[in-house]
């Protein structure tokens, strides 16, 4: 039932934020086409371990693809070849005996390295905390069905709503912008009807706040989409573009940003 | 100790509206004076944090990941319940509080029970206006499904993502204080230890994970919501980082630990392949609804092509036993079968250390009836989940199911208020061991967590903060001072035993220790076993264990080492607290004590209590104390599902 | 309110995403400009006649040619000034590259914007010398602002300005193929029902243009216009 393969990884190692880095070569031996991608990982680390050495440093942990811990670029292809899944549930049985697999972290300005793999994707916190909510006191909700909502624009709403907040999007686009995160959270709260008191200040801030963490512009690649593992759709950036553009035309009052 | 859970008396529907309106306020004034620190941002801790810091407090708050968004309740998949009758199937907030005392076994607190259900219909509607896209009707109204064999509809649901959905509602909600300036997030920060000054908590010990600096924060009053301690097993459908350290250490500053051996078992998850497994996926209960559940008769059959065994060599061994319920019989019956079915040694899929762990969930008959389509339409996204996970294609080939732990029951012990035996430790979500009894019904942790964190924390804590003057110590108290050290120290001894073996080398053995002697069946020879192991492997882990690296760096296999070192003390409590309780009830099954017919049989003359250890100070001889438990409204019953 | 923490309601220039629109905007106009004047330059096929007559025709009307010219003018320096400001922001967002990137979903055409389009800066001002400012005389043969025939299809019988026109219109061609379908995303204009049509027409049309401006050049070289 199970293969056994063996692999050689190039895997990018770095101390600390400010420490250099390079690349350095691993190899993965009998590794069983059923383990998910950070397990086999797992097992070369502890073999470092044995060697005494730093195991490599990833970040990781539902395993399940949907806290969005999880994260590296495979061979050039963010959570790597297989479309619409996480690192975590990436397995063993999508490579073959002998491949040769460079290793990197997300890169990006606004994503730092903290050490090895792990990047701080705090700057995608920021962006929520500038607007990506509706502000409702606790206990102060009115009854759940008083205001119903067309189903297709729950619907829609939902598949924007299904962002992990993994950042493969940054890592995938050539400008590292994060369009299709901001885009996501913008969409699920401008198409629900709760949303809309809030919604053109919502956008301002959110897309302020975005280019205040130095991502890059969009260029309609689409590379994001394609790395998603929850298959967010460029439509969405489109409606972003929307959202900020009204809001550009009709905004009376001023904004705050936190950079 | 005394134990006095401050239940409420008269009736009960009124308790929790008299008690809050007894309750003392804050003068919103001072609110900002009172230092809040919340541990955990999951439901229950996003919840609370959130709340607090609108109400004006001044919060600070803390978890392991990356973001506060990314806690474990993101992962739970089928709904959440709440008494709002939308289906007009005769729910009530009463039929809610009588399953939930019932599927419990009669091992929870009725007083807390009914306030669950009552608040039930609060969150939803909180949800709704926060942005949670529940799923919907096609006239635009909140769609519900029937979950975990209760005979009403009253699971409201998001896809198969409702924990999502929820957990980003309240990180948004919390997002919003944030940059309100009334919170203030600690991502990558890990609690290590409580500070208790003069009886009364008032701080913790943080470790920040990328620095490694060690820090004493201060606070008026500490509220922990950091979760379940299902991963004492290793392998469990938990997230890799969950712990018992917040809730262990806390028990060991002198919090009790209530009813450690109530820990859940869910009986569809994705068997273990290899052993490098790291952790086991749930695949939703709904399954049941249409697959069926099958072993072969013959053992010699075990290692063959399923498509190769004819219907006369299956055994459709649930729909054999339990001819009424069939498939959908409680999650700890199903869990049982499994187990009896893989120890005969008719369990299927790759052999693990010698063993097939495992069990048919057949579509064949489901597709034949209903058609792809309809299959599809309902299952889809699981089947997908599965396939890729296992790589084999469940519309051809049957799943294969095993069951894992999966929520766990007990927790730091509470009273009426959440409120810890420490003054001023609150305790909410899985942390705590409030609501479920001694077994958890579905799509009922989700509520308990949002009832803790959006309403009933913020009351409860604000009623003791406001018989607190503010402030008063900073990190400088000797207190503070020896709570620092003691941590320094705990990590330096870690990183200096420069031994041979890896943290997880150690929580697979106790794992799997635990898991064979303190899961799904448990006997007093097996438990005695565990009780005489864990020691020996504790003593081992101090004297062997390898930690690379430094304290003052990203450092994941140190974290690992503190979180296995304080299963290795937690584990034998479980255990004891087993070996104890001779009597099965919910999800604490020891063989010993069954029915004919193999059902659990509880012990209601000696042991309708909760069991709340306190720590001597010798994790050999932890102490029992016991808070009774009366039931006014719900009388026990023995459940039967023949 | 301190100016660290507030910032005026945003104007268009405030955010990549306002740029982004104004870039569309500005390419847009381009992208108008290059269709009529195809449809205007094809007219070389009907003879010195016609086109003389039509390149007179627009030229009489001072009003209309630098309208027109300044329109192109402050069309042409935005898009270039903004797509400069925007590439040294994504310059900027990846300090570090991939040792290994692989591009699963981006055209070609849309990877190569950023180098179609300074190309084309380059072919505007040597085709501007060429026809306009001042007019090459090339190959021998005397520029003559009164007969452009006579300069286009001088100019074309000229296999090196033939083949540059030709190459400089299939970069067109492809900076247009995404740059249509990307203005679309750019200014928001996205519906689910309509965005296929939309994206095909985007691409027709950078197809008539390529074709269009492509097929001239050739057609003099072969003798087909002389
Ligand atoms: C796979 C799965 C599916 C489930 N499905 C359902 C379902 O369908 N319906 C249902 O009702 N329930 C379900 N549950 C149960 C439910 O999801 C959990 O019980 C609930 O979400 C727990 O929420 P919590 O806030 O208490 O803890 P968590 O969400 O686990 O949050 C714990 C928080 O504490 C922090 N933390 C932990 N330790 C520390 C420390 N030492 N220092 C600092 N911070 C710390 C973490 O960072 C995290 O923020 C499911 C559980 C699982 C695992
Ligand atoms: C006839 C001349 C030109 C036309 C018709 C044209 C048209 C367009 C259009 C329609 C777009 C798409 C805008 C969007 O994505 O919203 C675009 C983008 C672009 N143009 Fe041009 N353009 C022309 C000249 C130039 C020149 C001279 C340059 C060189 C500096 C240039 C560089 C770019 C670049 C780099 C982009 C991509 C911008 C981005 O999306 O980030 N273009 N152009
Ligand atoms: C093969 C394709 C093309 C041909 C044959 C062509 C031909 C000409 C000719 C003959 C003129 C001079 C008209 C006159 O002076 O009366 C002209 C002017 C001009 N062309 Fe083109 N052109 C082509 C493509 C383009 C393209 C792709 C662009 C833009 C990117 C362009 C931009 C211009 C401009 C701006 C002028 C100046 C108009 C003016 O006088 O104001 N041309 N072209
Ligand atoms: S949009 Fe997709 S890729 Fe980007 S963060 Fe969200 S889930 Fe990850
Ligand atoms: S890849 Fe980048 S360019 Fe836009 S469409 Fe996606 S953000
Ligand atoms: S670890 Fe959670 S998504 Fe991969």
């Amino acid at each position: 039932m199970s293969r056994t393969m063996n692999l050689v990884l190039n895997v990018w190692r770095q101390k600390g934020a400010n420490a250099p880095g390079q690349f350095v070569r691993y190899e993965a031996k009998n590794v069983n086409d059923h383990m998910s991608f950070l397990e086999m990982l797992d097992v070369v680390n502890e073999e470092l371990l044995a060697k005494g050495e730093d195991p490599i440093a990833f970040d990781h942990d539902c395993r399940e693809g949907i806290c969005g811990m999880c994260g590296v670029v495979i061979d050039g292809v963010p959570h790597g070849p297989l479309g619409g899944t996480t690192t975590c549930q990436l397995h063993m049985r999508s490579f073959k005996d002998g491949d040769e697999l460079t290793i990197e972290p997300w890169r990006a300005g606004a994503f730092p390295v903290v050490r090895d793999l792990v990047v701080d994707r705090s700057a995608f916190d920021r962006i929520i905390q500038a607007g990506g909510y509706i502000s409702v006191r606790t206990g102060a909700a009115p009854e759940a069905n008083s205001l119903p909502i067309a189903k297709v624009d729950s619907d829609t709403a939902f598949d924007a709503a299904t962002c992990i907040g993994c950042g493969a999007c940054v890592a995938a686009c050539p400008n590292a912008s994060a369009a299709l995160f901001t885009a996501a959270k913008i969409s699920h709260l401008a198409l629900l009807p709760q949303g809309q008191p809030e919604r053109l200040d919502r956008a301002r801030k959110m897309v302020a706040q975005m280019d205040a963490e130095g991502f890059g512009h969009c260029t309609t690649h689409g590379e994001c989409e394609a790395a998603c593992p929850k298959g967010i759709s460029i439509g969405f950036i489109a409606k972003m573009n929307r959202e900020l553009l009204t809001s550009m035309a009709t905004a009376p009052n001023d904004v705050n940003t936190r950079k | 100790m005394e134990l006095n859970s401050r239940a409420p008396a008269g009736p009960i529907e009124n308790r929790w509206s008299d008690h809050r309106f007894h309750s003392k306020l804050v003068n919103p004034a001072n609110r900002r004076k009172y230092k809040v620190i919340v541990v955990g941002s999951g439901l229950a801790g996003g919840a609370a944090a959130a709340s607090f810091g609108e109400m004006g407090y001044n919060v600070s708050c803390f978890c392991y990941q990356d973001s506060p968004r990314r806690a474990h309740s993101i992962a739970a998949q089928g709904g959440i319940n709440a008494a709002k009758n939308y289906q007009n199937d005769g729910d009530s907030t009463y039929r809610l509080f009588y399953d939930t005392v019932k599927g419990g076994d009669f091992r929870a607190r009725e007083s807390n029970v009914y306030r669950l259900a009552e608040l039930s219909v609060n969150i939803i509607d909180q949800c709704v206006a926060q942005g949670v896209p529940f799923a919907r009707e096609y006239s635009g109204l909140l769609d519900n499904r029937s979950f975990g064999g209760a005979q009403v509809a009253r699971t409201f649901y998001a896809r198969g993502q409702t924990g999502q959905q929820l957990l980003l509602g309240a990180y948004q909600a919390l997002s919003r204080q944030i940059e309100a300036g009334t919170v203030k997030m600690y991502p990558r920060t890990e609690m290590l230890d409580l500070i208790v000054v003069d009886g009364r908590a008032r701080g913790i010990v943080t470790r920040d994970l990328v620095t490694g600096k060690v820090d004493a924060q201060m606070g008026d009053v500490v509220v922990l919501c950091s979760g379940g301690y299902g991963n004492v097993f290793y392998l469990s459908t938990n997230a890799k980082g969950c712990n018992a350290t917040a809730t262990w250490r806390s028990h060991r500053r002198g919090a009790l630990f209530a009813n450690p051996c109530y820990t859940q078992i869910h009986p569809t998850c994705i068997p273990q392949s290899g052993d490098y497994q790291s952790k086991l996926t749930l695949m939703s209960e709904s399954l049941r609804n249409d697959g069926r559940v099958w072993v072969p008769k013959n053992p010699a059959d075990c290692s063959k092509d399923p498509a190769q065994i004819p219907e006369s060599e299956r055994d459709y061994y649930l729909e054999r036993l339990y001819p009424s319920f069939g498939n959908l019989v409680p999650r700890d019956i199903a869990s049982r079968r499994a187990k009896d079915m893989c120890d005969q040694g008719r369990g299927v899929g790759p052999e693990v250390a010698g063993v097939r762990r495992g069990v048919y969930l057949d579509f064949g008959d489901a597709i034949k009836r209903l058609g792809q389509k309809v299959v599809a339409e309902r299952y889809d996204n699981l089947f997908q989940m599965y396939e890729r996970i296992t790589g084999e294609d469940p519309y051809k080939v049957p799943m294969r199911m095993y069951p894992a732990i999966h929520y766990t029951m007990g927790g730091l012990w509470v009273d009426y208020d959440l409120q810890s035996t420490i003054p001023g430790l609150f305790v909410g979500g899985e942390a705590n061991f409030s609501d479920h009894g001694a077994n958890r019904l579905g799509a009922s942790a989700l509520m308990q967590g949002l009832a803790d964190g959006y309403f009933i924390l913020p009351v409860t804590v604000s009623n003791y903060l406001a018989s607190q003057k503010a402030g008063g110590v900073d990190q400088h108290h000797p207190a503070a001072q020896a709570t620092l050290a003691d941590v320094q120290g705990r990590l330096d001894k870690l990183l200096a035993i420069k031994g041979r073996r890896t943290p997880d080398s150690f929580h697979r053995e106790l794992g799997a220790l635990v898991w064979d002697n303190c899961g799904m069946g448990r006997t007093k020879e097996g438990l005695e076993k565990a009780i005489a192991r864990i020691p020996a492997l504790r003593e081992e882990f101090w004297q062997n264990l390898t930690v690379p690296g430094t304290g003052e760096e990203l450092n994941q296999s140190l974290e690992k080492a503190g979180r296995v070192a304080d299963f290795l003390e937690f584990g034998e409590l479980m255990c004891r607290d087993a070996l104890h309780r001779n009597e099965s009830a919910g999800g604490h099954f020891r063989e010993e004590y069954q029915t004919d017919d193999g059902e659990a049989k509880r012990n209601d003359d000696e042991f309708s209590y909760v069991a709340a250890w306190e720590y001597t100070g010798d994790l050999t001889k932890p102490k029992l104390n016991k808070e009774p438990l009366t039931f006014e409204y719900v009388h026990p019953s023995q459940r039967s599902y023949k | 309110m301190s100016a660290a923490t507030t910032q005026k309601a945003l104007t268009l220039t405030d955010t990549s995403i306002g740029k982004k629109a104004l870039l569309a905007v500005s390419g847009a106009i381009l992208f108008g400009f290059v269709i009529q004047h195809m449809l205007g330059n094809l007219q070389v096929f009907l003879g010195p006649d016609v086109y003389n007559h039509y390149a007179e025709s627009i030229k009489s009307n001072a009003a209309l040619v630098w309208g027109v010219r300044s329109v192109l003018l402050v069309a042409l320096v935005t898009h270039v000034v903004l797509v400069i400001q925007l590439y040294t922001r994504s310059l900027a967002a990846r300090p570090i590259g991939y040792r290994v990137k692989k591009n699963i979903a981006t055209s070609y055409a849309a990877a190569t914007m950023k180098y179609s389009g300074p190309a084309l800066l380059l072919y505007i001002l040597f085709h501007l010398a060429h026809f306009t400012f001042p007019g090459l005389s090339l190959g021998g043969h005397e520029f003559s602002p009164m007969d452009p025939y006579g300069n286009f299809v001088a100019g074309f019988q000229i296999p090196w300005v033939t083949l540059l026109y030709v190459s400089a219109n299939l970069l067109l061609g492809m900076h247009l193929y995404h740059g249509g379908y990307s203005l679309l995303q750019s200014l928001g204009l996205n519906h689910p029902r309509y965005n296929a049509r939309a994206r095909l027409a985007a691409r027709g049309f950078a197809f008539l243009v390529t074709a269009g401006n492509v097929v001239m050049p050739l057609a003099v070289l072969f003798g087909l216009v002389r």
